[in-house]
């Protein structure tokens, strides 16, 4: 199922509705990569509170995504993990080392807005 | 007690089939919580070894009882090329390794059982099993 992908101010919102395929992630990773481009978003949220399953092809697959982004110049958030989620994916041995994670969407923007306040600040007015 | 039941690996979509048929089983026969999802992540990289590495296969879902224990046996079943060295593909390290990255030492974490039986040029059995408790 694909993933429904919002523009919200500066950031693009990928909110995960049901199970993810394979092809699903690679199709996410693809239109993100693409998206952020066209619509010069300085950082990206993907939504995962609906998972119930993150395997080593997922986590492999959003952590692409984190440095994808990163490659064009924008900031990845995953929020959403869900306790028993991460529990398993500690079990199993997988991490998200590198990328940034949060609570849920709330606290995914506060963090984004952090850091674009965070390098704004780091140039000058008009520079 | 649910029935066996027993589901062919072919494609991507089959893993997800499989894992939440398997987590829907668990909860049948008892399971709660975190298991449910330990159990649908097991499936989930059971599954994707044969995808990956045999492009097919099957997994079998068998509802199991030991001394008045209820519990949930996973067959992961392919006839593929094998593993010529379990106990390197057992070895945390080795499932790091992208190109040869098992899952199996996590795998292994995550359920009560586990047991493994490859042949080179004939295929993989990894049995897994979990306990209510």
């Amino acid at each position: 199922m694909r993933v429904p992908i919002l523009k919200q101010g500066p950031y693009l919102i990928a909110s995960v509705q049901s199970a993810l395929t394979d092809q699903d992630l690679v199709q996410l990773r693809d239109e993100l990569a693409d998206r952020v481009g066209k619509s010069r978003a300085r950082g990206v949220i993907v939504d995962v509170t609906v998972l119930d399953v993150m395997d080593s092809f997922a986590t492999r697959t959003l952590r692409t995504i984190a440095h994808v982004i990163r490659l064009r110049g924008a900031e990845t958030v995953i929020v959403g993990i869900q306790p028993g989620v991460a529990f398993a994916m500690v079990q199993l041995g997988l991490s998200l080392e590198g990328v940034e994670t949060a609570l849920d969407l709330e606290e995914g923007i506060a963090v984004l807005n952090e850091r674009l306040r965070a390098t704004s600040g780091a140039v000058p007015d008009g520079g | 007690m649910a029935d066996e039941a027993q589901y062919a690996i072919r494609s991507d979509t089959d893993v997800v089939f499989v894992r939440q048929a398997g987590r829907k089983l668990a909860q049948e026969l008892g399971f709660a919580g975190s298991d449910l999802i330990l159990i649908a992540t097991a499936i989930s990289e059971l599954a994707r070894n044969i995808l990956e590495y045999a492009k097919l296969g099957e997994v079998r879902l068998c509802p199991v009882e030991r001394d008045g224990r209820q519990g949930l046996t996973v067959i992961a079943e392919d006839h593929g090329p094998g593993i010529p060295d379990v106990a390197l593909a057992m070895q945390d390290g080795y499932s790091t390794s992208r190109s040869l990255g098992l899952g199996l030492p996590g795998t292994r974490r995550l359920m009560d059982e586990f047991t493994i039986d490859s042949r080179v040029g004939e295929g993989t059995i990894v049995t897994v099993t979990k306990w209510i408790t």
